[in-house]
């Protein structure tokens, strides 16, 4: 066990409050993983182990009928959780996994003791060692409780396929005949947990619990929240960011059938600082298509603020000119100023990343019905706790009468992390007096988002006679998604906007990373794999270029300077092995590679492309290596990394999100596209075996993409890619020539 | 209001919307079939796909006056052999992710295999590109597609 993943004993393991007969053991999962992606204020402070009185925020329940109930904080969102948590505790409690279930995520998120979310890559990493001591104690408490009840000694007793069996004479209970008089013993303190060797689930692909659901429309999602007198209601938010009404003509709206009322959507600072939510005018209406109809027909005068003529070459000429001064370091060892004085030869590049979009396919929306003494919040959430108080907020009500509902989320990336959905569901719900679900549309959802950050980033890489890489240098210049979100970063340093660049791993001498937060006032947000997205393009392409410059092979010059890095090591060299790297591709193709460490997680990934006419690239195979440590459901970690990978070719290839006076000018899949089905690459998926410390799943398929694409393309033509996306309003940089 | 009858999954109901009202959101809040997904609004994404006449139409495009007289299937009346085919290979080559495009997916590979029981991949390609996942879960789709239709898979691209 990692130092990171040891609980304290005296935080862990005691037996909560009973839910209805049967056995509970309750137990307490850190925080450390979510402060990160935790409210914007409020919230809890994550409790931290041994400074307060136990406070479980997780429970294994084993009901008299046998059936295993955990109850975790995570969301489902695609990522796989309500498997791979069960199967945690499935494994060490030795019951089949089809009798255990995700049980509701708690309503009340006030209650818990750790800030509730989902993200960061988190889910499995900051449960494994506890789920399974839970699972491990339950079985030593129902083991206890056989052998008591049959008065024989319990090293005579094994636990099996949710059974106990008194090994000598084949007696056998079901956990459910047991729980009961297991609930009455001692939980012990420190279980005995399986050998891996052991384990029946833990490192086999699982088919998941949710899938049938899923291909027969049942499975409930945020949009398809059903309540007896529910309104729907379309908002009308200003396009500028920071706009604000100054006059409606509603009458027309008004006058479409089945609209019941026009709400102007205003905040007061305090709750403009907590949601983030942009101003708007709302129509409430019987059904979905009426409030549109109604939004329509609105006539709204915008006060357009001081955004007004912000546009993106704007936001470049300001990035560009502040990366002409020194930054904040961020990581400086040696001297790279000198050495980069002295060298024999030396490259300097500039590379660009445009804002994102999330776009997940469910369109931000949430349910909520505020009466005189509570609130019930229906929301495809990754922050239950930030909506929760957020929630309590908007209500006026104190934060334990917010009850949080959770669904399926359809698609999550870091977007649903956010509030401002909540927020104007429920002040919807209280200014007409009913349960009210907003829905946004897709342009709402493209052009009021939470975006990933722009950047401009400024290199240098020395070389000494030899043509080794003695000095490497990057400026990164962009907006602080903790700056956008209130927070004011520790020393200067936004972990977010250096991370996959601060950590760059080569042996390189003389390194200098440093930082400048740009203020700009285009709102922004955790975007899939953070600032890993955008830092590892820029470094893993711009050290292709130190390759280039070096005379030497970019696989072979990263072995060489990762020497001393051993798990990006393994996954550079079964990515490049499986890839058939240093044999010829097919006619036509040519390929590139990187790697990068996110979220605990490295992986590799070799791209084989081929370019059209019209200069646009096409992505035939992907091979991905992955070490993640300890594996829980290889299939799931396959999934993740296929669509990581689709995530950021999507982007590499054509997320392009663009400010003209103020306003983004995408909104639809026209003008955002994403990759369709008949451009997706074969992609091979390749697990280390690893009993290293174990990382997240989620994010860490995402960053080696578009580097591994941009260095196939720098191959093939020779010019590098210094600016993403590749495709920009239907057009290739490549046949632009740039 | 006006009345209008539709024939969906075999059942008649007659709903009172008006005539250009999206038949998707006919589906969703008159009729509870939630099943199918709002994910564009213009025909661009494929998540509100359901088929009239056995033909795959975006219903978020689709006024219910065009389907009026029209045989409705939505992912709640897929049960025709192809249509169980289908989500039993879903099933086996574990889909989903989030889940939320896959009513659409289903719809269009369930009139893609109707048609063509043995889809080539540029089939496939030409059939389901309509049909955005933004869970890139492209490639398990093209191999469960296969798998129903009894088709060889290659994941050659």
């Amino acid at each position: 066990m990692s130092a990171d993943s040891k609980v304290s004993r005296r935080d862990f393991l005691k037996t909560g409050a009973t839910v209805g007969a049967g056995l509970t053991v309750a137990f307490y999962l850190p925080s450390r993983f979510m402060e990160k992606f935790g409210a914007t204020r409020g919230g809890l402070p994550g409790a931290a182990p041994g400074s307060a009185p136990f406070a479980p925020n997780g429970w294994v329940h084993i009901g008299s009928d046998g059936l295993v109930t955990i109850t975790v904080d995570k969301s489902e969102m695609g990522q796989g959780v309500n498997t791979s948590l069960p199967m945690i505790v499935a494994e060490e409690l030795e019951v089949d996994l089809a009798s255990v279930r995700v049980g509701p995520t708690p309503e009340n998120p006030s209650a818990w003791s750790r800030r509730m979310g989902t993200g960061g890559s988190s889910s499995v990493r900051g449960s494994y060692e506890t789920l399974r001591k839970a699972g491990a104690a339950a079985r030593e408490m129902l083991v206890a409780a056989a052998a008591q009840q049959w008065g024989v000694d319990a090293s005579s007793c094994r636990a099996e396929k949710g059974a106990v069996i008194h090994t000598p004479t084949k007696r056998k209970l079901g956990y459910g005949e047991l729980a009961a008089r297991a609930a009455k013993l001692p939980v012990p303190e420190d279980p005995q947990l399986k050998d891996p060797k052991d384990f029946n689930l833990l490192g086999k692909p699982i088919p998941r619990l949710d899938t049938p659901e899923k291909v027969n429309g049942k499975a409930r999602f945020g949009i398809d929240v059903r309540l007896p007198g529910m309104l729907y209601a379309s908002i009308e938010r200003s396009a500028v960011f920071g706009g604000k009404v100054k006059k409606v003509d509603d009458a027309r709206a008004k006058a479409v059938p089945g609209v019941k009322k026009i709400v102007t959507v205003g905040w007061s600072a305090d709750e403009e600082k907590a949601a983030r939510a942009q101003q708007g005018v709302a129509v409430v209406a019987d059904h979905y298509w009426q409030a549109m109809k109604g939004r329509r027909a609105l006539s709204i005068e915008w006060d357009e603020g001081t955004n007004a003529s912000l546009s993106s070459e704007e936001i470049t000429t300001r990035l560009a000119q502040l990366s002409e001064k020194p930054g904040v370091e961020a990581r400086k060892e040696g001297d790279a100023a000198a050495a980069m004085n002295s060298a024999a030869k030396k490259i300097e590049a500039i590379y660009e990343v445009p804002y994102l979009a999330h776009a997940t396919m469910e369109p931000m929306n949430c349910t909520a019905h505020v009466t005189a003494d509570g609130c019930d919040v229906w929301a495809p959430t990754q922050g239950q706790s930030s909506a929760q108080r957020v929630a309590a907020d908007v209500a006026g009500l104190p934060v334990e009468k917010v009850r949080v509902h959770t669904t399926y989320l359809g698609g999550g990336f870091g977007r649903r992390s956010e509030t401002d959905f909540v927020a104007e569901a429920v002040r919807l719900s209280k200014e007409v007096g009913a349960p009210v679900q907003v829905i946004w549309t897709r342009e709402d959802d493209v052009r009021h988002d939470f975006y990933r950050p722009t950047t401009y980033n400024k290199f240098g890489a020395a070389f000494d006679a030899s043509g080794n890489p003695i000095a490497w240098t990057h400026r990164i210049v962009g907006p602080s998604i903790s700056v956008s979100k209130g927070r004011t970063p520790k020393d200067g340093i936004d972990g977010s906007l250096v991370e996959g660049a601060a950590n760059v791993p080569y042996g390189i001498p003389n390194i200098l990373v440093e930082q400048t937060i740009a203020d700009l006032p285009i709102p922004l947000g955790y975007w899939r794999s953070v600032g890993s997205s955008h830092n590892a393009f820029v470094t893993e392409s711009f050290f292709d270029e130190v390759a280039h410059a070096a005379g030497k092979d970019p696989y072979e010059l990263r072995r060489a300077l990762l020497r001393d890095q051993p798990r990006h090591l393994g996954v550079l060299d079964l990515a490049a092995e499986k890839a058939g790297w240093g044999r010829k591709p097919a006619e036509g193709r040519v390929r590139g590679i990187a790697v990068a460490e996110a979220f605990g997680s490295y992986v590799a990934e070799v791209a084989e492309i081929s370019i059209e006419k019209g200069g646009k690239p096409r992505v035939h195979r992907v091979v991905c290596a992955v070490d993640c440590g300890p594996i829980v459901n290889p299939d799931t970690i396959e999934a993740q990394m296929q669509g990581g990978i689709v995530y950021g070719l999507s982007a590499a290839l054509y997320g392009d999100i663009t400010i003209d006076r103020g306003r983004v000018s995408q909104g639809n899949f026209n003008d955002y596209p994403v990759v369709r089905m008949n451009e997706m690459p074969a992609v091979e998926v390749y697990i280390v075996k690893s009993s290293e410390k174990q990382g997240g799943i989620g994010e860490p398929g995402v960053p080696p993409i578009a580097p591994a694409l941009c260095n196939a393309i720098f191959t093939a033509t020779g010019k590098p890619v210094r600016k993403l996306p590749l495709i920009q309003r239907g057009k290739s940089r490549i046949a632009m020539g740039e | 209001m006006s009345a209008i009858t539709l024939t969906v999954n075999g059942r008649r109901h007659t709903v009172d919307a008006p005539p250009d009202t999206p038949l998707l959101w006919v589906l969703r809040d008159h009729l509870d079939l939630t099943g199918t997904k709002f994910g564009c609004g213009m025909a661009l994404c494929g998540a509100c796909t359901v088929q009239l006449d056995g033909s795959p139409v975006r219903s978020c495009s689709t006024p219910i006056s065009a389907a009026t007289g029209k045989s409705i299937t939505t992912i709640e009346g897929l049960e025709s052999d192809v249509g169980k085919r289908l989500q039993a290979a879903w099933i086996a080559e574990e889909v989903p992710q989030c889940g939320y495009c896959q009513s659409g997916q289903l719809m269009s590979a369930a009139a893609l295999l109707a048609k063509n029981p043995s889809p080539s991949d540029a089939d496939i390609d030409a059939a389901m590109s309509g049909n955005i996942c933004r869970c890139g879960t492209y490639q398990r789709i093209r191999r469960a597609i296969h798998r129903a239709a009894g088709t060889e898979v290659s994941d050659e691209r």
